[in-house]
């Protein structure tokens, strides 16, 4: 029997060290293909744990293998794997078209294939006309996007970006977010480090959140939520009545809190059990209580990282 | 399309092409590189101040000694010296600093092909810069005795082997200690440290016992040159005399061979380090 191919990222009890530093701690994942984010705070290891992935640095201890391969293999990884980095640095003096270029050559292409390459990628990063100018003279946003350009032009499996949304424009930032999410509809495996959290949940399929050098959670962000038992899950319901509704909730167990929403037109309910709040609501519904929607108000990546990391730390 | 479809020595011909391609450009025209030229082409200033201003009646022989010293004085021990620093450190150190060297790192290239195409780029800059500047300043130094006179040191007398001979040595200067400092910027986080300590050893050397003199580049490289450095005369004897120390001169054939084997096995050693280099510009 042919053994099935191996397309996850797989950490294996991966730790590593600078000197007593402590840079990640005993992480074991394994990352399916689509889109993943790592989130955290500054210092959690999120840049260290993205440069194990990449082989550019080494585990102290455990094992890094990307879709069967570790990253000592070197000429077979890095036609796998592509980085943009946090690295706001360029070579000296290169054109956003000979930075892609020049490094395409390293693959072994032919000149004419490299050309093709490198113009696709410019072209996927919307950056063909000033690609012919100095990368010393580019913007935050376009040295973002030449970056992304120069990782994605080998057409890897596994993109690995390290902030890939800083500087960029709104429109900018919802193209390179499409095509993201365009390469995980490819199969690829899209990995993306970010403060940002309010996009976390628009761009990914997966969240690893990490704090002081281990993982804290990992997953969908939904189940990631009903994980958090001490803090009682919030539901905001939009109804006729909110203040009878608040009143026939009050007395009820699973209730913890509740709240009328700031424009009066609908409630804040935190509850333990969620299923046994929505069996309760069917049943105050049925009492002359027209309920417009219900929908989860903490499930998001914001809520749940303020949960597990705390909200000093997501605001810093 | 597929670059897996070429054999492996194919591939790592056209990666270190590709490799030379990058680091050639930026060591040839780095504005912070231009004191590397400067040091190269500095032996030529007085040597075309001497044929400009000289009266025509110095011996060539004198001048065949005078060049000899200048080139084992300043330009193997100081010049190429300090320029293989400049160029060979800053191959792989130079690249940590300005945080780009992590884009060969991510290319699926192996470390010791790395290394091969960087050592070969530093080679290659460093003989046109330094072996150029050695065949200019020939014909700055002897031109002022006429043509004539040039023509027949050249190509009739010993000018021809002369300047073969240094322009080797200038060529194995450039491998010995290109190899040296390529390996320090791989190894050490500021390669000034082991330079100062090269410089030291090499400076040395002629008062060391025979077996430890071989244990240097400019041993070998100045068994190389045709002729031995002048005794210095008059005040400068003093200062002279920690430069000018008589050596046992190694057969040339037998140096060549020794640089390149230490050459050899030192970018060999710096490569097999390098699998284990690691990119950490600054923690997260």
């Amino acid at each position: 029997m042919t053994p099935k191919p191996q397309t996850d990222i797989v950490f294996d009890n991966v730790s590593k060290f600078y000197g007593e530093v402590l840079g990640v701690n005993r992480v074991n994942l394994s990352i399916p293909p689509g889109v993943t984010s790592l989130v955290g705070p500054n210092g959690s290891g999120k840049t260290t744990l993205m440069n194990m992935i990449a082989g550019l640095l080494h585990p102290s201890r455990g094992s890094v293998v990307v879709c069967g391969v570790e990253p000592d293999d070197a000429e077979q990884f890095f036609r796998m794997v592509g980085y943009s980095t946090q690295y706001d640095s360029f070579p000296r003096g290169l054109t956003g078209y000979e930075f892609v270029e020049c490094y395409l050559r390293l693959f072994g292409y032919s000149a004419k294939d490299t050309q093709r390459l490198a113009w696709e990628a410019i072209d996927r990063v919307g950056l063909r006309e000033p690609s012919a100018r100095r990368i010393a003279g580019y913007s935050k946003g376009m040295r973002q996007r030449i970056k992304l350009a120069q990782a994605i032009a080998h057409r890897p499996r596994v993109l690995v970006l390290d902030e890939p949304l800083n500087g960029l424009d709104p429109l900018a930032r919802a193209e390179t977010i499409a095509l993201f999410q365009a390469l995980a509809a490819e199969g690829s495996h899209v990995l993306i480090s970010t403060h940002i959290l309010h996009e976390v949940d628009l761009i990914s399929d997966h969240v690893i959140m990490m704090n002081q050098g281990y993982v804290v959670a990992e997953g969908q962000i939904r189940g990631m939520r009903d994980e958090i038992s001490e803090h009682p899950m919030q539901v905001l319901i939009r109804c006729d009545k909110p203040e009878y509704l608040a009143s026939q909730l009050f007395g009820e167990k699973q209730v913890v809190e509740v709240r009328l929403h700031a424009d009066r037109a609908g409630l804040l309910v935190r509850t333990r059990s969620a299923e046994g709040f929505y069996k309760l609501l069917n049943h105050i519904a049925l009492n002359g209580v027209q309920i417009e929607s219900v929908a989860p108000a903490d499930d998001d990546a914001q809520s749940v990282y303020e949960y597990l990391i705390g909200h000093e730390e997501s605001t810093r | 399309m597929t670059p897996a479809t070429h054999s492996n020595w194919s591939l790592w011909m056209r990666q270190i092409l590709a490799i030379m391609r990058i680091d050639l450009r930026k060591t040839f025209f780095a504005k912070r590189g231009l004191w590397i030229y400067f040091l190269a082409f500095c032996p030529e200033i007085p040597m075309v101040g001497h044929w400009l201003f000289s009266n025509q009646t110095d011996a060539l022989a004198n001048d065949v000694q005078i060049f000899s010293g200048i080139f084992q004085v300043f330009y193997l021990r100081v010049a190429i010296f300090f320029g293989c620093v400049g160029i060979f450190s800053n191959l792989f150190r130079g690249e940590m600093m300005d945080k780009s060297l992590h884009y060969y790192m991510l290319a699926p290239v192996r470390r010791e092909v790395l290394v091969a195409g960087k050592f070969l780029s530093g080679l290659v800059a460093s003989v046109v810069i330094f072996g150029g500047s050695t065949l200019l300043q020939f014909p700055a130094m002897y031109w002022h005795h006429g043509r004539e006179l040039m023509h027949a040191y050249m190509f009739t007398g010993p000018g021809m082997s002369h300047l073969v001979s240094y322009f080797t040595a200038a060529v194995l200067a450039c491998i010995g200690y290109g190899s040296l400092f390529l390996a320090s910027g791989v190894l050490f986080r500021n390669p000034l440290i082991p330079a100062a300590g090269l410089l030291m050893w090499e400076s040395i050397n002629g008062f060391l016992p025979a077996l430890l003199k071989k244990l240097s580049v400019i041993y070998w490289l100045q068994s190389i040159c045709p002729i031995a450095m002048p005794n210095p005369r008059g005040n400068a004897r003093n200062i002279m005399a920690l430069l000018v120390v008589d050596i046992d001169p190694a057969p040339a054939g037998l140096a060549i061979a020794n640089l390149l084997l230490i050459a050899a096995f030192v970018v060999v050693w710096a490569a097999m380090r390098a699998r284990k280099l690691e990119i950490s510009y600054g923690t997260d």
